[in-house]
């Protein structure tokens, strides 16, 4: 008697706090004993769901925790371990204890701790801790984590001894739309006996895929359109020059190149001079791009291409000759390596719809920028004066010239323009891929399909073919591969042009011949 | 090629075989097995220049895919030479190496003629010439001209790029074909064996030369030449321009495909890298450096620019990317008739 009145005391003056409330016996059943009794013991005192069972763990844990005279006794934080014999912990019982401490988290007033709580647990849905799944399930107020518990609860469930409350829980899962839930009924599922229960496991698991399927379609259209933005971007001042000038510039790749690299060379300035304003260097970057492709183009214009008016295989081969020229100088210039450019903060991560379906901040960002400058575009060519006078060369030029517009003029700013918009490109491409003295490369052949599909003279064309170039390629992708892809739509493509061989908007008229 | 040039071509044929075997190595007048394997290459690469000559100079049409051609005709000649390796390779069996790399137990089905040279060399013609009838056909009846058909050749040659690139094509992935130790029986790297090859290459150009010339100088190269300049016309005048283009496009590819046969075993490799755009585009830049529509200026032009490619990049590899830009732009520019047209004009 006095011993205990002396233990109790000793335990006070330890200082030990609220889990003097838990039964001493049932602390040191799970301090000491077989492996499989400590799990059971430990279970036990998750049941009864008492929050001090989680100060004892975290002293087990932290080693505070010492067997004297098959008794545990426990130091208070901070202070040093007691004397007696240091409880055994192995992996197993590490993680059974982890697995307690989220459990009695789920009972927590704060709403974070319960979420992350669910997180961990996720994985484990063990029927030993169903008791307090169903406790905390009951005094769940935030009805995310609700729906999250009851899952959880089915889950656990899954594993029940009795056939009916497995079946049970199996309809129950029918709505959920997890992953990680598809995978715990697959896993059950082939160690399921009761043919009732296997059936309904069947059912749920066909739900969710069902389920899980729009989310994957929905991933699908988002990289076509996304694709699809970067062709249209790409190759919309493609379709400008070709159809102003009847010029296809094979070095409209290396101007997308130019827009990369001048964004390269922006942040690289952001790095050196101004560290703390690195996140708005794409504000920077973007006029910085545009100019420099633009410039590039109209001397490209000046010097070459005005002299091949009217030749325009020459003025094929002529800007081919330009592109490695370009290519070579950047080899030069920057090295043949890609460089890195980073995404600032505000365009790394996604938005996460759904758990398979992750849209990217960056390719969100590049979808809205491709609408902008196609709107910029749209409006500079129908409301502009110089929109006014790039249409009219576009249908007829020597009307244009006999009317009074200085063609020459036209052809150097419209040249500028559709390069100024590869540059912009360049700069979008730089935030989703690698950049390289080969960015071009990897980009033109696809830009050529779309001006050949969507013919030039309007911009509807480039927009439909690109967009629908786009998409069309990631579900062809989908369903055999990248490179059965390109062949596919090579073969389209020449399939379309036998129909349509100037495209699928064409200028009508004599003028075009 | 006039008179003198077809002499100076012949002479050149005789005599290299004569440098090369007659007088031994470290001789002053040893021809070394460099430039006779040089010599070779650059023989194939006028075959290709006048091939594209025909359709470009005489037709009007860019077909900026012809390396497309060129390659598979290398193909089907790299084929009959990895099974002619036999058991001599890395893995000792009966199949070619890279097979054996991939786990496959047996010669897939269109390995089935591989075993005979004569079958190879037909499937290495046939096939070039089915494809370029294909799709000359759809390209040709839709009426696809000018600019748009060059992209279209190029994107087809990016197509089977990349098929060739994938390993379960069969043709040996990025890798290609590569270490062959025989032809029909006779070892490949000796010094007789070289020049052999070296003389099929100059004898098919000048087999090649004279058919082009006489198909130019006939009735079907006049209104290939007037669809050239005015399609729209000779279609009034009542003749299908589809026929006449459809046929110059295929023998032009299977020139380029006879190019590619004999190129493979005098340079040792093919993969598909060959069907680059890259390499395409540089064919007619050959043909145009020379001086288009003169069947003799792409066979100058081919070895001009060539030869110019083998100093630079020995000497400033960097720099040969804009000599090649530049070569490009300057002709077109400045040489719209390229060197013949320049040698014209010294003649006046």
């Amino acid at each position: 008697m006095i011993k205990r009145l002396l233990f109790g005391w000793l335990l006070a003056l330890s200082g030990l706090q609220a889990w003097a409330a838990l039964p001493p016996e049932l602390l040191t059943r799970i301090a000491a004993g077989e492996g499989d009794e400590r799990v059971a013991a430990l279970n036990e005192a998750v049941a009864q769901a008492d929050p001090a069972l989680a100060d004892y763990l975290h002293a087990l844990l932290d080693g505070r925790v010492r067997l004297r005279e098959g008794k545990a006794v426990v130091a208070a934080e901070g202070a040093a371990p007691p004397d007696g014999e240091e409880p055994m912990l192995n992996n197993r019982l590490r993680r059974e204890i982890d697995s307690a401490l989220a459990g009695l988290a789920l009972l927590s007033k704060d709403r974070d701790a319960r979420a992350k709580a669910l997180v961990t647990l996720r994985e484990d849905a063990s029927a030993a801790k169903l008791p307090l799944y169903e406790r905390a399930l009951a005094a769940e107020t935030d009805t995310e984590l609700r729906s999250q518990l009851s899952a959880l609860v089915a889950g656990a469930k899954l594993s029940s001894t009795d056939p009916g409350q497995r079946r049970a829980a199996a309809t129950e899962l029918a709505g959920s739309a997890d992953p990680a839930t598809r995978a715990l009924l697959l896993e059950r599922m082939s160690a399921e006996t009761d043919p009732g229960a296997k059936a309904a496991m069947q059912s749920t698991i066909a739900a969710i895929g069902d389920r899980l399927a729009w989310g994957e379609r929905a991933q699908l259209l988002f990289s076509g359109l996304s694709l699809g933005s970067v062709l249209l971007l790409v190759a919309l001042g493609l379709a400008i020059t070709y159809g102003l000038m009847g010029v296809i510039n094979m070095a409209h790749g290396e101007l997308l190149m130019v827009g990369a690299y001048a964004t390269y060379c922006v942040q690289q300035g952001f790095r050196a001079w101004l560290p703390a304003a690195f996140d708005y260097y794409l504000w920077i970057a973007l006029p910085a791009s545009f100019v420099a492709a633009a410039l590039v183009g109209a001397a490209m214009e000046r010097t070459v291409i005005r002299w091949l008016y009217g030749r325009p295989l020459e003025t094929l081969l002529a800007t081919w000759g330009i592109s490695l020229v370009l290519m070579q100088a950047v080899r030069t210039l920057f090295g043949a390596q890609n460089v890195a450019v980073e995404n600032p903060t505000w365009l790394s991560g996604g938005w996460a719809l759904l758990p398979n379906l992750t849209l990217p901040y960056n390719r969100l960002a590049i979808l809205a920028f491709a609408a902008l400058v196609l709107g910029g575009m749209a409006l500079l060519l129908a409301r502009t004066r110089l929109g006014l006078m790039v249409r009219g060369v576009t249908q007829n030029r020597r009307m244009a010239a006999c009317v009074g517009v200085n063609t020459a003029k036209v052809d150097t700013m419209a040249f500028a323009l559709g390069s100024g918009i590869a540059g912009l490109a360049g700069c979008a491409l730089s935030q989703i891929g690698n950049v390289g003295p080969d960015l071009g490369q990897s980009y033109i052949v696809d830009a050529f399909m779309v001006v050949v599909l969507g013919g030039v003279g309007q911009l509807a064309g480039t927009v439909y073919a690109g967009l629908g170039l786009g998409v069309l390629s990631k579900l062809l992708e989908g369903w055999q591969g990248a490179v059965l892809a390109k062949i596919a739509l090579l073969m389209l493509l020449v399939l379309v042009i036998q129909k349509k061989p100037q495209g699928l908007f064409a200028l009508k008229g004599r003028s075009v011949e | 090629m006039k008179k003198p040039l077809l002499i100076a071509v012949a002479v050149l044929l005789l005599l290299v075989p004569l440098l090369h075997l007659a007088f031994p190595p470290g001789h002053a007048l040893h021809l070394s097995e460099f430039y006779v394997g040089l010599l070779g290459k650059f023989l194939c690469f006028a075959i290709c220049a006048l091939a594209l000559d025909l359709i470009w100079g005489f037709g009007g049409i860019l077909s900026l895919g012809h390396g497309l051609f060129f390659a598979l005709g290398g193909y089907g000649m790299g084929m009959y030479l990895m099974r002619q390796i036999g058991r001599e390779g890395q893995y000792q069996s009966d199949l070619p190496d890279f097979m054996v790399f991939l786990n496959w137990k047996e010669l897939p089905w269109h390995w089935a003629l591989s075993d005979s040279l004569v079958g190879q060399i037909f499937l290495a013609l046939a096939v070039p010439g089915l494809l370029a009838a294909v799709f000359g056909y759809f390209a040709f009846r839709s009426r696809i001209q000018g600019v748009y058909f060059s992209i279209i050749t190029q994107a087809l040659t990016v197509a089977a790029m990349l098929l060739f690139f994938r390993n379960e094509t069969g043709f040996g992935g990025n890798n290609g074909f590569t270490d062959f130790k025989r032809l029909a029986g006779m070892p490949l790297n000796t010094p007789g064996m070289k020049v052999g090859l070296c003389v099929a290459s100059g004898v098919a150009l000048i087999v090649c030369y004279l058919i082009a010339r006489a198909l130019t100088r006939s009735r079907w190269g006049r209104i290939l030449q007037a669809i050239r300049d005015a399609e729209g016309r000779v279609r009034f005048l009542g003749y299908d321009p589809v026929a006449f283009k459809l046929s110059a496009y295929v023998i032009s590819a299977l020139m380029c495909a006879l190019a590619g046969i004999l190129y493979v075993p005098q340079v040792g490799i093919i993969n598909p890298g060959e069907m680059s755009p890259a390499a395409s585009i540089e064919m007619a830049i050959w043909a145009a450096v020379g001086g288009r529509g003169t069947l003799i200026g792409p066979v100058l032009g081919a070895f001009f620019v060539n030869g110019t490619k083998s100093v630079f990049t020995a000497w400033w590899p960097e720099g040969w990317l804009y000599i090649l830009g530049g070569l490009f732009i300057a002709v077109t520019l400045f040489l719209p008739q390229g060197l013949m047209g320049l040698a014209r004009r010294f003649k006046k």
